[in-house]
């Protein structure tokens, strides 16, 4: 008699995030830099911790990419006073409305952060987390465990 | 046949309970996501589901508000008619818009953060205390800690916190009241009943500003009042008696205005050299040194710019993220956890059930696919990551908010309800991570994840199947 074929399987146990997530293995902060005064700046001195795994220029080319961005944010000019103006004209109501200037530049910062994730920095194991969320105090580089080793049996 | 793997029989249980959290709080309230304002370590309260906040001493805030209304009310009632008639229809119409700003501006101040700093991860606060060298003491307390700086030539002295575990930056100051680092702080405002800084001190001085015109306006209002009274009823104590509320709102007028007037004078000159009250109060930038330049590193040395930079600048957002969800780091719920060996969502300590090898194939697996498809957003991790890298995409993924990730998907379940006045953030930020990511938008956890976790089509000797 057959036996009508039991399928069986082979449970994988291994949550989906072991699987797909390596191992931490340390973060790197990238600090503020005050030396323009407290307009949002961050360091470009390359963290020895990066050196294995990210050429220098590239560090600096995006965190100079990232302080222009926030220069741009916080850039004091006709438009921002405009719109400063006209907030304060309609008792600062105009904000539930309107979208300020910052947050329309903070988007395209996460839209740069994630670009550059993308191209640069996960192909190399690494990981930027946008300033914002860690209250614009640091960048923080997150390094994942080196897998390129081997995968035999 | 059948290779040296542990086979057993696949338990639908099991595959429901793996993604677990995600999909059980939709259904349990126990574990329903919790908004990071519920978890917030200041002492603030929250209200409007984090939309408000305040100081936990709101103490003199009823009382400015009522004393405004009040003597408004008065002034509409009692002077209004008797002016509207002899001078002008202006003076109800004036009085209404002054008080209209100065409400506005006073509840804006009161409820919008002044410009809080969030306290330091664990992460980084190690990162901090390794890079201070203690030199092996084993005190409790470090002496403070310093950090000298330039900026614009001038040496800045930053100091460390405590209970924020980080580096204050420049005239960031922590407020015991409300046990937070505030931005650019000002002073703890009792009548507000929120700190003053950064994020709100445009509010506040537009309050005490138009608060100085609307006293000095119902002032002015009340003894035209009175004069043309007692002229017409030819004395004075019979105007006053016919019209009591103007003897109020006189009193209320008369020791209001000079305190008020004198705030407006005194930020007046603080905005016009850009400082801040705490700076003056502390002499930090008192011109003993050199005579061409105010020693302020922060201003830009005329007046119009100190002006312009303060009031009317770009507004900062708000860094405190009060109505984004917390990643779920709960541990997996169901009693089945144990009997399925499934180890516990923790990134570096699991307990591997086939070797590095397997994991590796099905690494390269995944990799195949278009993972953004298959990753499950916002599937929770614990604390070992950071509570804020909770995401389980594939090695090393692309994703820059993964706490905010969950936030999506739950806010999606949740679908909040319209926001009202002062903070649009959450909406703001759940369009934001749609057009960020579009990962994001793929829905459900648990399909994805079972599927993903058996479709396996060239592991050699491992036969998997995907589950439909």
């Amino acid at each position: 008699m057959r036996q009508s074929p039991k399928l069986r399987f082979c449970v994988q146990t291994h949550s989906l995030q072991d699987l797909q997530q390596p191992a931490v293995s340390s973060k790197v902060f990238i600090q503020r830099d005050y030396s323009s005064g407290t307009i949002c700046k961050f360091q470009t001195k390359f963290p020895s911790e990066l050196e294995s795994r990210l050429d220098k220029q590239q560090f600096e080319e995006t965190i100079l990419a990232l302080n222009n961005l926030y220069a741009e944010a916080e850039k004091l000019g006709g438009k921002s006073y405009l719109e400063g103006c006209l907030a304060c004209l309609t008792a600062y109501t105009i904000f539930l409305c309107m979208e300020t200037h910052y947050e329309k530049v903070l988007k395209k910062i996460a839209r740069y952060i994630k670009d550059q994730n993308e191209k640069v920095y996960a192909p190399r194991g690494l990981l930027l987390t946008d300033p914002i969320e860690r209250g614009l105090r640091v960048v923080e580089i997150t390094i994942f465990e080196d897998r390129s080793i081997g995968s035999g049996r | 046949m059948m290779k040296n793997c542990e086979y057993q029989q696949i338990d639908p249980r099991a595959l429901s309970v793996s993604p677990s959290s995600a999909q059980n709080h939709a259904g349990k309230s126990a574990q329903r996501p919790r908004r990071k304002w519920e978890v917030f370590p200041g002492k603030n309260r929250f209200f409007c589901d984090g939309r408000i906040i305040l100081a936990r001493q709101s103490g003199v805030l009823p009382l400015t508000l009522g004393l405004i209304v009040v003597t408004c009310g008065l002034f509409f009632a009692f002077d209004c008619p008797f002016l509207v008639e002899h001078l002008t229809v202006f003076i109800p119409v004036i009085g209404g818009v002054l008080f209209v700003f100065v409400v506005i501006s006073l509840l804006r101040t009161s409820f919008t953060d002044p410009g809080i700093l969030p306290r330091a991860t664990p992460d980084e606060a190690a990162d901090i205390e390794k890079q201070i060298d203690t030199s092996g003491s084993s005190t409790y307390r470090p002496p403070p800690r310093t950090k000298e700086i330039l900026i614009n030539q001038q040496v800045v002295k930053l100091k460390y916190c405590f209970t924020c575990k980080t580096f204050r930056p420049p005239r960031t100051s922590h407020c015991s009241l409300c046990d937070n680092c505030v931005e650019r702080f000002d002073h703890h405002c009792p009548w507000v009943g929120n700190c003053v800084g950064k994020r709100n001190y445009r509010f506040f001085y537009s309050f005490i500003i138009s608060l100085s015109f609307l006293t000095s306006f119902i002032f002015g209002c009340v003894i035209t009042h009175i004069t043309l009274r007692s002229q017409a009823s030819k004395s004075l104590v019979q105007a006053i008696q016919e019209s009591p509320g103007s003897v109020v709102e006189l009193v209320i007028c008369f020791f209001s205005i000079w305190s008020i007037l004198g705030l407006s004078g005194f930020h007046t000159y603080l905005v016009a050299s850009n400082l801040t009250t705490n700076e003056d109060i502390k002499g930090s930038w008192s011109s003993k040194r050199a005579a061409e330049e105010s020693g302020n590193p922060y201003s830009y040395n005329s007046i119009i710019t100190n002006c312009c930079a303060t009031l009317c600048g770009p507004m900062p957002p708000s860094l405190i993220d009060r109505r984004g969800f917390l990643p779920l780091d709960e541990p997996i719920p169901a009693p089945s956890a144990s009997e399925m060996e499934l180890p516990p969502f923790v990134a570096k300590n699991d307990a591997h059930m086939c070797t590095q090898s397997t994991k590796d194939v099905l690494e390269r697996v995944v990799h195949s696919f278009d993972f953004h498809g298959l990753c499950p957003p916002g599937t929770p991790k614990t604390s070992p990551l950071g509570p804020e890298v909770s995401c389980t995409a594939a090695a090393p993924s692309p994703q820059t908010l993964p706490s905010a990730s969950s936030s999506l998907q739950h806010a999606r379940q949740l679908v909040p309800a319209p926001c009202p006045p002062f903070s649009r953030s959450s909406k703001k930020e759940m369009d934001s991570l749609h057009s960020i990511n579009p990962a994001f938008r793929l829905a459900s956890p648990s399909p994805s994840l079972s599927r993903t976790t058996l479709i396996l089509g060239d592991a050699p000797d491992l036969g998997f199947i995907p589950l439909p």
